[in-house]
């Protein structure tokens, strides 16, 4: 195995841990944002957050991992990206910290306003977070200042283009799509014909939001620069999204889950290949653009991080399957049967 | 305040802060599986109480824990970033390692527990709070693997052409006897800190002489296990003490305020005055007790703070390679001072439940106050102690806290994210101090059941849903 293979084995690794996070979390990003909108007594809200409440904290663990991953396979580009983002990161911190604790919190006491300030927590933190990595992906595809020593040179406000603020706002669209689509597969009874509507409105919301964030990346040429032709992709992101919209309307939520699911894999397909071989993007220069191989760790240090990776991963794989297969039945918004 | 000491602040907050709740997560872990096992055993609804009550307060205490972690996991990128860029090679592979093997098994489980009883067989369930407890030290023996690197570097080379440090030995990253020491006295500190609390609650409720059965079980499992590990979060730190005298003298002289070397050293027990070694009003000395302490025998030579200073200066150039000596003398004085009284307390209380009524004794009181305050002081001095003792260094000899910063941080930036920080964990503090307290004070029968649909409606404004 030569040092390219392993720089580009890492890259593709990371590219399909961002995958898995941004499909399981997005559906729980998005079942915290419809959280009290969709629930009006507490027992419906607890219901809801069972949905998703034995696996959203493994969900998140995808991200963890795919930052300590960019940590130890491209130093340069866990440096730079996470000191430059420095603000937006606190904010996306701050609603991950607050959806966090929410979800363990809001049923310790039975205090109605204890409980729905946290339910509020859990749909501000969701969005936020939600938002922000949009935001922080789509600007990774248009570029950001980044000068010859690898420092990224705006601010906030760099982040918060027009650019950058579609694709928050399409992230949010699809991952509440996502959430709705979640829990018309979880719940039933008057929940499950209260959530139907939902996902038809923002299945418009979403379609609309996606076409123009494809649009505007395409006619600003961001899919020329990379090395490898994203191909279809781009397209399948559009014909996936379409084609859910059809069974949402026919109430085959499985279906609709699985599509709005291939929408967030091919988008990331997407983005993945048309930064290859780059990881960052400077908008100054093209030769400050930090690289798979610039930004690399040594030989060494992915070798053995292939290794660990080889062996651990797919053990996690198959428990983490487990834990959902064991908990794969529908959720009855039944007070004595929840558990809190 | 420049950049550089915000950042300095700012980690040195999240970080004690996150090792409040975290070394409870690591030991209750082992009282509720032990618990619950011990039901499975003996189908004695005392121990399957004991591991709702208990698991409860863990729970509480954990999710903080969870959420603080990642702040913690990115903030040597947004924080450090050139720390990040120098090391990262080393340091980020037992960070990625830690989420693959600890973070995923601990929060994957952690919902079969919470969610899969009569779910799942009992045995799985069983297994279950195992997984989390096995998951959350794994957790820390990562990221003690990690620091420990900080502090004793090795299997590492200097990339000339990438001027940076590369790992060259994986082995010797993971085997790094600095680490293990280190892993041993923290594991052995959460199951102290553990115990330490349940001895904390189970008093302040045999004081009110409520549910005795199931607090005094309580009190005698934790008063054991609080001894046994309190004894070894000694003996860790005693070992550490013999290490750090050849791999980090400078630190060792400075919690002792060693200024001049000394044959053999004696220990100060106290010391009145300044520190600056140069005048000393008064103090209490045991003799020959430093040497014993540094390298296990009565005769060793303690190098002092000046020696060290003029040794580093050659060998790394001028710069002042002191710690703050008056936080390092203090904080190892806390630490180990509360340890003696944790061990000695946990000795007394284990001798006195021989008697039956032990709960009427009048020390039994001060249990619940002391009991709670001890460990968590001196576990946060202990961490001030290593981390502030490893200064000016941030990798010891390697690279300098000043030079690890990320440049491009503005003053600004770090008061947004500091006095952020500082709201949010207030806040999170707050409802997390609340809710232990109403479970510990409701005791073991309102943990049984959670208040279900306690309250109907949440929307005021929809009263007719």
């Amino acid at each position: 195995m030569s040092y390219e293979f392993l720089q580009t084995l890492w890259f593709v690794l990371i590219a399909v841990l961002w995958i898995g996070f941004f499909f399981l979390e997005g559906f729980d990003f998005g079942v915290g944002m419809l959280l009290p909108f969709m629930g009006k007594k507490d027992t419906e809200r607890r219901t809801i957050i069972n949905t998703i409440g034995s696996v959203w904290d493994g969900n998140e663990v995808w991200l963890l991992t795919a930052g300590g991953a960019t940590f130890a396979a491209f130093p340069h580009w866990y440096a730079t990206m996470f000191s430059g983002f420095y603000l937006a990161l606190f904010l996306l911190l701050a609603g991950l910290i607050l959806r966090g604790i929410s979800f363990e919190y809001r049923s310790k006491d039975p205090n109605p306003k204890w409980r729905n300030t946290f339910d509020w927590m859990i749909a501000v933190g969701s969005f936020l977070a939600a938002f922000l990595l949009g935001t922080a992906f789509a600007n990774l595809a248009q570029g950001v200042p980044i000068d010859e020593n690898m420092m990224f040179t705006g601010d906030l406000f760099t982040l918060l283009n027009p650019y950058g603020i579609l694709g928050g706002a399409t992230a949010v669209s699809i991952f509440l799509l996502h959430g709705a689509n979640f829990l018309a597969l979880k719940l039933e009874g008057e929940l499950l014909e209260r959530i139907r509507p939902i996902a038809s409105k923002l299945w418009i919301g979403a379609s609309i939001l996606s076409i123009s964030f494809g649009t505007y990346t395409y006619f600003a040429g961001f899919w020329s620069r990379g090395r490898i032709d994203p191909g279809i992709a781009p397209i399948a992101t559009i014909v996936t999204l379409l084609a859910a919209g059809y069974f949402i309307q026919r109430k085959r939520e499985g279906w609709a889950f699985i599509l709005v699911g291939m929408n967030i894999i091919f988008t990331q397909i997407s983005f993945f290949s048309m930064m290859f071989p780059n990881v960052m993007l400077s908008s100054a220069d093209p030769a400050f653009n930090l690289t798979i191989y610039n930004a690399s760790s040594s030989f060494y240090t992915l070798q053995v991080m292939s290794i660990v990776a080889l062996v651990f991963t797919p053990i996690v794989l198959a428990y983490q399957g487990w834990a959902y297969w064991v908990f794969r039945k529908r959720i009855k918004a039944d007070p004595k049967s929840l558990i809190y | 305040m420049d950049p550089t000491t915000l950042s300095r602040l700012q980690f040195g907050l999240t970080t004690i802060y996150h090792w409040l709740f975290v070394p409870l997560t690591l030991g209750m872990g082992w009282f509720v599986a032990y618990m619950q096992t011990r039901y499975y055993q003996t189908r004695d609804e005392t121990y399957r109480k004991m591991s709702k009550f208990w698991g409860k307060i863990f729970l509480i205490n954990f999710a903080i824990g969870v959420v603080t972690g990642i702040v913690q996991e990115f903030q040597f990128g947004m924080n450090w970033s050139e720390y990040s860029r120098y090391v990262g090679d080393i340091f980020g592979a037992p960070l990625a390692i830690e989420a693959l093997l600890a973070f995923f098994l601990e929060s994957t489980f952690l919902g079969v527990w919470i969610f899969g009883e009569g779910k799942v067989p009992e045995k799985i369930h069983l297994a279950s709070i195992w997984l989390v407890a096995v998951g959350s030290n794994l957790s820390a023996v990562w990221i003690l693997i990690a620091n420990g690197w900080m502090q004793h570097p090795v299997g590492y080379t200097i990339n000339e052409a990438t001027e940076r440090a590369e790992l060259n030995d994986f082995f010797a990253l993971i085997s790094n006897e600095k680490a293990w020491v280190f892993i041993w006295h923290t594991l052995a500190d959460g199951l102290a800190m553990a115990a330490f609390l349940i001895l904390a609650i189970s008093a302040w409720h045999l004081v009110r002489k409520q549910h005795l059965d199931f607090f005094k079980r309580s009190f005698e499992m934790a008063a054991l296990v609080g001894l046994i590990a309190s004894a070894l979060v000694f003996l860790g730190g005693h070992t550490m003490g013999q290490f750090m005298y050849d791999s980090q003298p400078m630190k060792l002289a400075a919690l002792e305020a060693v200024w001049e070397t000394e044959q053999p050293a004696s220990f100060s027990l106290i010391t009145i005055g300044d520190l600056t070694g140069k005048q000393e009003v008064w103090s209490v000395r045991i003799p020959y007790a430093m040497s014993f302490l540094a390298c296990n025998n009565f005769e060793c030579e303690v190098k002092g703070v000046n020696e060290l200073q003029a040794l580093y200066e050659s060998q790394y150039g001028p710069g002042d390679y002191i710690p703050l000596m008056v936080v390092t003398y203090w904080t190892f004085r806390i630490m180990m001072g509360f340890g003696f009284i944790m061990m000695g307390a946990s000795a007394w209380f284990l001798y006195a439940t021989r008697r039956k009524d032990y709960e009427t004794t009048r020390w039994m009181k001060l249990v619940p106050f002391g009991a709670l305050l001890l460990p968590y002081l001196a576990n946060a001095s202990g961490w001030i102690l290593t981390e502030m003792g490893r200064q000016p260094w941030i990798v010891f000899g390697l690279l300098k806290v000043e030079d690890a910063v990320s440049p491009n941080l503005t003053t600004a930036d770090l008061l947004i994210s500091l006095v952020g920080y500082t709201l949010l964990y207030g806040a999170l503090a707050a409802a997390m101090v609340y809710l232990i307290k109403k479970t510990a004070v409701g005791g073991p029968g309102a943990a049984m059941h959670e208040s279900v649909d306690a309250a109907p409606t949440l929307v005021p404004a929809r009263k007719k849903d």
